[in-house]
């Protein structure tokens, strides 16, 4: 439970991170502090707060914060390397490190190259991988990820909806226990909500993009373009800014199907049914801030909040997206009748065996 | 064996970081002597105005760094006299000298750093000519300069007096300097290939001295109303006028 909530610690901390990133650029300072990975010569955690002045507040904050989180995922991998029986989830650990070891290289080689395009949505769209890392440890060392959403008195929780169970007819034992693993094992729903994830994560590579190319303002009307409803004219900014705006569509459009398949089939699992109620605030503030950042010519607190609530859009709907996928994972338990310890996978989790071993 | 290997490895490794395939320098260029004959040079003057209501200079607000201390401080984007007289535009020829080659002055320009304002806020410099950049401020100040054609840098400098020198080598109309600690701080420099530039006072005059008998173009740039050029022909120990009008 310990290492649970040190993983979650670390995931909010990534997304704290990922708001002074966005203040960073919001605030055009990104090379206020030229040097790295000193700061104007001082060794960076000793670095006078009193010059902690202008952009040198935002770049040396944000280098600060990384530097924390980087020391919690350095934790939190060396905790799950000695306290996690399964070998996938201490390799999760393994590759959030070296995710935000390059993202800190990242970080320093797009200030001492001036800020390039390419290194800087790099560095964007890695920040967005390392949350989800995060996130995903934090969810996969959960108590409720390791019961597979059992209530603790055994109770199914993966029914379908109050309405729906009502019509279907009495099963037996082992035939009640096929159809619960069919319900939580939903096909159509893991594809759904993987593609919502892709569409999502591409999303914010485009918005990194127009971040960082300055094309944020590239059409500088909302909701229509240059007054109409689709630009009478293009250059590569006005375009990127575009595919942002259309791209905007089709993560709503996605993020309804897969929610929308939840709230039909699923409405009773609440490790489904939260995350969607969830997501849909989140995508109505989302596109608001997103209006709002033109509206208000990029104003930096707005801008900076427009890109941490896309990185919650997208940690929450990998969330989704796992929890979906939880009976296909080798240590799934047999969601019906509080069959808790029998395996839904054919095979062992050799993992767990050899971390037994381990331990 | 093996150790003979790995001496011959250390020993290219050891070149590659030490550079060791690097070409000699180059041989410093031949002292260049002024191609132009005193008896003969004319002269250009003028005046650069500004029609129309200008926008009002804004003040800026210095309160993310208490140090700066120059409370009420305006831009200097566009600055306009009661009679219309537009300053901070730079003024340089901009063809019409072929091939001639012009010694580069052996003092060097000085871009002060003082109440978190550059200063001055357009000015030139000769490619090749030395620009002093000075810490005049008790605050931390960042250059970074960003050109298309000559090489971008970014210094920090952390205390006040640190001085740092940069060459542009290249002709570039204009090259931008910005400080990413104060946003509101930044400067324009023109970098030309002669002596025949000018920046306009708050008088808005310009004068061009010592220019050999020809026909040019000139060029009279400002950081918003963008360029305007005019054709003058001089003849031997002439000097004209040339009158640029920006509006809004």
């Amino acid at each position: 439970m310990l290492l649970h909530l040190f993983a979650l610690l670390t995931a909010a901390a990534t997304a704290v991170l990922i708001f002074a990133g966005g203040l960073v650029t919001s605030t055009g300072s990104g090379l206020s502090v030229p040097d790295w990975p000193n700061s104007y010569g001082w060794f960076m955690f000793t670095f006078p707060i009193e010059n902690w002045v202008g952009g040198i507040f935002y770049e040396h904050s944000h280098r600060l914060i990384a530097s924390t989180v980087g020391f919690l995922i350095l934790v939190l991998a060396f905790w799950l390397w000695r306290a996690e029986p399964r070998r996938w989830v201490r390799r999760l650990g393994f590759i959030a490190l070296g995710a935000v070891i390059t993202q800190g290289m990242l970080g320093g080689i797009t200030v001492l190259w001036y800020l390039p395009d390419p290194i800087s949505i790099a560095h964007a769209s890695l920040a967005q991988i390392v949350f989800c890392l995060t996130a995903a440890i934090a969810l996969v060392t959960s108590p409720g990820w390791r019961r597979c959403y059992v209530a603790r008195d055994g109770a199914d929780l993966s029914a379908g909806s109050g309405r729906e169970a009502a019509r279907q007819p009495a099963l037996p034992g082992r035939l009640a226990a096929r159809a619960d693993v069919a319900k939580a094992d939903d096909r159509t729903l893991q594809r759904v909500a993987r593609v919502t994830l892709a569409v999502i994560y591409v999303q914010i590579v485009v918005g990194a993009t127009m971040r960082h190319t300055d094309a944020g303002l590239a059409i500088p009307d909302f909701p229509w373009m240059f007054g109409h409803l689709i630009p009478d004219h293009w250059d590569p900014k006005i375009a990127v800014h575009f595919a942002h705006r259309v791209g905007a569509l089709c993560v709503t459009a996605m993020l309804l199907a897969t929610t929308g398949h939840v709230f039909a089939h699923h409405r009773r699992r609440l490790e489904l049914l939260r995350p969607s109620i969830l997501l849909l605030v989140l995508v109505t503030v989302q596109i608001t801030l997103g209006a709002l950042t033109i509206l208000s010519r990029k104003e930096f607190i707005i801008n900076s909040l427009h890109v941490v609530t896309g990185a919650c859009v997208l940690v929450t709907t990998l969330v989704l997206t796992l929890r979906a996928h939880r009976a296909r994972f080798a240590d799934a338990l047999v969601p019906a009748g509080g069959a808790a310890g029998a395996r839904l996978a054919a095979g062992p989790d050799h993992s767990d065996a050899a971390a037994g071993a381990r331990a | 064996m093996r150790t003979l290997v790995f001496t011959a490895f250390v020993a290219a490794l050891t070149a590659a970081a030490c550079g060791g395939s690097e070409k000699p320098a180059p041989a410093p260029d031949a002292p260049v002597s002024n191609p132009v004959d005193p008896a003969t040079a004319g002269a250009v003057s003028g005046k650069v105005t500004f029609m129309g209501t200008p926008p009002p200079s804004e003040t800026i607000s210095m309160s993310s760094d208490p140090r700066c201390m120059n409370a009420g401080a305006k831009t200097e984007t566009v600055m306009v006299s009661g009679d219309g007289s537009l300053q901070n535009v730079f003024v340089y020829v901009k063809d019409g000298l072929g091939a001639l080659k012009f010694p580069v002055p052996a003092t060097p320009l000085v871009l002060d750093q003082k109440g978190c304002q550059y200063r001055p806020h357009v000015f030139g410099v000769q490619a090749g000519q030395t620009i002093e950049i000075l810490n005049s401020d008790a605050t931390l100040h960042n250059i970074h300069a960003w050109p298309q054609a000559n090489q971008e840098f970014n210094v920090g400098q952390a205390l006040q007096g640190m001085k740092d020198t940069h060459v542009f080598t290249t002709q570039e109309v204009m090259v931008p300097f910005r400080c990413d600690v104060h946003r509101w701080m930044n400067s324009f420099v023109g970098v030309v290939a002669h002596p025949f530039f000018a920046v306009t006072g708050a008088d808005g005059a310009f004068q061009l001295k010592g220019l050999p008998p020809g026909t040019y173009t000139l060029e009279a740039w400002h950081e918003k109303f963008g360029t305007k050029t005019a054709s003058v022909t001089i003849g031997a120990k002439e000097s004209k006028d040339v009158a640029f009008t920006f509006s809004g």
